[in-house]
């Protein structure tokens, strides 16, 4: 029998390798044949560890979670509540999953295993096709950047082909900084030649040779799978002087960052990469024209390059297909904070704020009304819930004074301190900023300083608070200074009570 | 409608003009209703500068690249989003560039007053004083109110006070002293990074970098551990002079005040001849600047010609034309026409007697090669 453990590391914080321990244990102890697979995670994280069993008699997968070691025996035996089939679990089979496809089902350092899921087909068409014939269809598909700003990646692709250097680069951000975000740790550890595979299609696409993963320290387990990964995929043929056997060259190199949370900015992260300090560059000159080493430089987004494969392996149009406006494709939703079903779920752009909070999420884990939910990691606005009715999507949230960011969300329940989660976010920026800028470096300092005194009831310190927020927006380098007053100005209008009940108390 | 222009700086102006001027072709644009033609690859900055509208800027310095940190300099572009910092933001055809309006000055205003904040108010006894432009960068942006305060029975951040209250203020860095020439003083820094780019890009040195992170972002020499005279510093000066604060000051000002007036000169060291602005108080002599359009340095120099001027007022300075008519006799101090005649039939003695020599290359033992005149000015 197969026995499929997830070793992606939410899972293994929830006790995955201690369930996957006591299950060889057991098996072992009972001369049973078990074959273990650590796969990667499905994202349903109030389930894990959701192990599955195949005993390979034509009923396929069956799931079984949250499973504690104590349940081994049970499980072994058959007699363990199953879930069912996984993807028959209702928050995975409402889903519309295009990048995350193999995440879960696969072993994820298994190329056989990828390739019989519908890798590298993605790539074998891209070679066929040709670099003016990539680009057209990156921008046919309306992929835009899900690293924060949404840009248009054919754009930024077509800009980097067009630029007349002799080398030029394609930069992976993974440093995955935001609050509440986890979509490429997850696709890293669950499904990591989908990375590769898109950022050899970039590097065709481009021009581009080599290729660089900065990944952030605190993430050891997508080092490894990926370090693992590369190695393989450059064993195979995947990555080396022939990709797959064609004339085009394309390596890629791991690199980790040392854990700042602006070095996931793309000037910083390409600063901290040549190793230098993690501060930000001022723009224009743009990393696409001149980015790495001075070289054009695609800079994308973990989940950018990682749904390039099905992009070109199911074409343009199937991918286009889905979504709202402008917004296309899917987006890889990370439910989490205050929340009954947190976890990973992939929807074509378009579902509401609150169907995700309500009906995908199920409301709080409180069990209490919800209050706000924080969009987009540590720079998003705060969205109250007369705002549930907004799709997600890039222009309507932006609409709403809000972002999408890296589509991840933090519920908050009613017992939320908006006055504190102001006063959190200038914190936040204080604590990682770069330091280049006037307005964040000592702005966000400030920041604190006026929100306490807000909180002592000085009500002057309330348009002190908005000129700054307008001093930041308006006047930083960078989005961490520039989009900090987002936070601090949603909880300042939508919960104004917040900020005066101090007042009230002292007088 | 001005035509395209190719810089002339009139002696002594060394007006800084934030940051070099481009190299491509020429291109067009408007600022503030006054219409110039620059060199693409030209800033705005650098445009508004050549055409005589001056943006207020603190990090920005036109011998080093741009940086665009202060954030003072921000312009509004029609048809362009946002408020873009100028010496960035690089010049294109037709472009309409406005540098005033409530927007701006608002925000420009926010800024100072985020700078000020954290900065002493002792402008008074400071040695800056008068020669500083954090000061007039808040004059010019009309700063008038600092409205930053500590909460009850907490404090406010800052870099200046020895003390917040009853505690030791752990952001306090005492002054460097130990450079011969010049101090450090972290209290008055702004982290503007113009010290720590001249010393890489105008020396070369690399001896400085900006150390921490966010509001600890502090100027460092060298590792830690390090002062400035333990480092990799040379002493050039190039940071000192970059500095638009108190914070990197010569002590030769700290001590004598801040310099009245002032002459271009040349360094009186080497064959290199670096150009110079003394600057004095009457006629002592306060500091010695390379001077920026000096041909053979613009504006930089070395540690000999930019603070081991001491020879300026030594007894033994020559101060005027000497000749004498062979080494054995005792030099003559002369009149600049006499020593210039003497030159002039000395070298024409010394042309016959080559054109009468069978080898040129063989002049004859007694042939008055030796300098005939003594002078430095
Ligand atoms: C403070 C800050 C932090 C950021 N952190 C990340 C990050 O962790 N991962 C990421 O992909 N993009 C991050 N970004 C966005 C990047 O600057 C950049 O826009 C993105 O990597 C581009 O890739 P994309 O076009 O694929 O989204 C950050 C931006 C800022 C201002
Ligand atoms: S906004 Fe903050 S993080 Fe961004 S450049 Fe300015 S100081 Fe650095
Ligand atoms: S004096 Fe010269 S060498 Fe020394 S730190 Fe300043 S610029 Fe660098
Ligand atoms: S020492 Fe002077 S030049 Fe250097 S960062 Fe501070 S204020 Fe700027
Ligand atoms: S400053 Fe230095 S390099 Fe320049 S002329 Fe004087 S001694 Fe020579
Ligand atoms: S002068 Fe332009 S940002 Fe400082």
């Amino acid at each position: 029998m197969k026995i499929y453990v997830p070793m992606d590391s939410a899972a293994k914080a929830l006790g995955a390798d201690e369930v996957a321990r006591a299950i060889l244990q057991h098996a072992g102890a009972r001369g049973l044949d078990v074959q273990m697979i650590r796969n990667g995670s499905y994202g349903m994280i109030w389930l894990e560890p959701l192990v599955e069993v195949d005993l390979g008699q034509g009923q396929g997968r069956q799931a079984y979670g949250p499973v504690t070691p104590a349940d081994v025996p049970a499980l072994l035996e058959g007699k363990l509540q199953s879930l069912g089939p996984v993807q028959e679990i209702p928050f995975l089979a409402g889903q519309t999953r295009l990048t995350f496809a193999r995440c879960g089902v696969i072993d994820p350092l298994d190329l056989d295993d990828y390739e019989a899921h519908g890798g590298l087909v993605g790539v074998k068409r891209a070679i066929a096709m040709g670099a003016r014939d990539i680009l057209q269809e990156v921008v046919d598909s309306g992929l835009r950047g899900r690293g924060g700003a949404g840009f248009p990646t054919g754009i930024k692709w077509k800009t980097v082909a067009d630029a007349d250097a002799a080398q030029k680069y394609i930069v992976c951000n993974a440093d995955e900084g935001d609050s509440g975000t986890f979509a490429d740790r997850m696709i890293i550890e669950g499904d990591p030649f989908s990375l590769i595979e898109g950022m050899a299609i970039a590097g065709i696409g481009v021009g581009a040779t080599r290729g660089y993963v900065y990944l952030r320290s605190e993430y050891p387990d997508a080092i490894r799978v990926l370090t693992d990964a590369v190695d393989i995929a450059r064993a195979r043929g995947l990555l080396g002087p022939n990709v797959l056997g064609s004339p085009h060259a394309f390596d890629i190199e791991v690199r980790t960052g040392a854990g700042a949370y602006v070095c996931g900015e793309e000037t910083a992260l390409l600063n901290s990469l040549e190793g230098k300090r993690g501060t930000v560059r001022a723009k224009p000159p743009l990393p696409a024209l001149e980015g790495f080493m001075g070289k054009p430089t695609v800079v994308n987004n973990v989940i950018s390059l990682a749904t390039i494969p099905v992009i070109f392996e199911k074409g343009a149009g199937h991918y286009a297909d889905f979504g709202l406006g402008r917004s296309r494709g899917t987006v890889t939703l990370q439910i989490a904070g205050n929340i009954k079903h947190g976890g990973l779920y992939e929807t074509a752009f378009g579902v509401t704020l609150g169907q995700v909070v309500n009906e995908i999420g199920g409301g709080t884990a409180s069990g209490r009304p919800v209050k706000a939910v924080q969009v987009g990691g540590p720079l998003g606005a705060y969205m109250p819930v007369e705002k549930f009715d907004t799709p997600i999507g890039y222009e309507e949230f932006d609409q709403q004074g809000g972002l999408i960011g890296h589509a991840g969300l933090v519920v908050f329940d009613d017992t939320a301190d908006m006055l504190h989660m102001a006063r959190f976010a200038m914190e936040f920026c204080a604590v990682e900023s770069c330091g280049k800028c006037t307005p964040c470096r000592i702005g966000a300092v400030r920041g604190v300083e006026t929100i306490d005194r807000i909180a002592q009831g000085d009500t002057a310190a309330i348009e002190l608070l908005t000129d700054l927020c307008d001093t930041m927006r308006d006047g930083s380098l960078c989005a961490l200074g520039g989009f900090t007053p987002y936070p601090v100005m949603s909880a300042l209008t939508h919960f104004p009570d917040d900020f005066a009940t101090q007042k009230e108390a002292a007088e | 409608m001005k035509d395209f222009i190719i810089p002339q700086f009139p002696p002594g102006d060394d007006r800084d003009m934030g940051t070099k001027i481009g190299t491509g072709a020429p291109v067009s644009l408007v600022i503030d209703g006054i219409a110039v033609t620059v060199p693409a690859g030209t800033s705005v900055m650098r445009a508004a500068a050549e055409a005589g509208v001056d943006v207020p800027k603190l990090c920005a310095s036109d011998n080093i690249e741009a940086f665009g940190s202060c954030r003072l300099c921000v312009v509004q572009i029609d048809g362009r989003r946002g408020t873009p910092a100028s010496c960035t933001t690089p010049v294109a055809e037709g472009m309409v560039v406005h540098t005033q309006s409530e927007k701006l000055r608002k925000l420009r205003r926010g800024v100072m007053e985020l700078y000020i904040s954290d900065h002493p108010l002792d402008c008074l006894t400071c040695s800056a004083n008068g020669d500083c432009e954090l000061q007039d960068a808040a004059g010019a942006v009309g700063l008038r109110d600092v409205r930053y305060e500590a909460p009850v029975g907490g404090r406010l951040d800052n870099h200046f006070a020895r003390r917040n209250g009853a505690e030791v203020n752990a952001l306090y860095i005492p002054k460097d002293d130990s450079n011969p020439y010049f101090s450090y003083d972290p209290a008055k820094c702004i982290v503007c990074s113009r010290c720590v780019r001249a010393c890489e890009e105008v020396q070369g040195t690399f001896a400085l970098t900006i150390e921490g992170r966010g509001f600890d972002s502090r100027v460092s020499a060298g590792a830690i551990g390090d002062d400035f005279l333990t480092s990799d510093c040379v002493s050039c000066g190039a940071c000192v002079q970059a500095c638009p604060t108190a914070t990197l000051q010569e002590k030769s000002v700290i001590e004598l005040g801040t310099p009245q007036r002032s002459i271009i000169t040349t360094c009186a060291y080497c064959g290199v001849g670096c150009s110079f602005k003394a600057e004095l108080n009457g006629d002592q002599l306060v500091r010695m600047v390379p001077y920026k359009h000096g041909k053979a340095n613009r504006g930089h120099s070395c540690v000999k010609g930019r603070f081991a001027y001491g020879y300026a007022k030594h007894k033994d300075r020559i101060l005027n034309p000497m000749i004498r008519n062979s080494i054995d006799e005792p030099w003559r101090e002369v009149g600049w026409d006499e020593a210039m005649a003497f030159a002039a039939s000395r070298i024409a003695t010394f042309r016959s007697i080559m054109a009468a020599s069978p080898s040129a290359s063989s002049p004859p033992a007694a042939a008055p090669m030796r300098k005939p005149i003594w002078c430095r000015n």
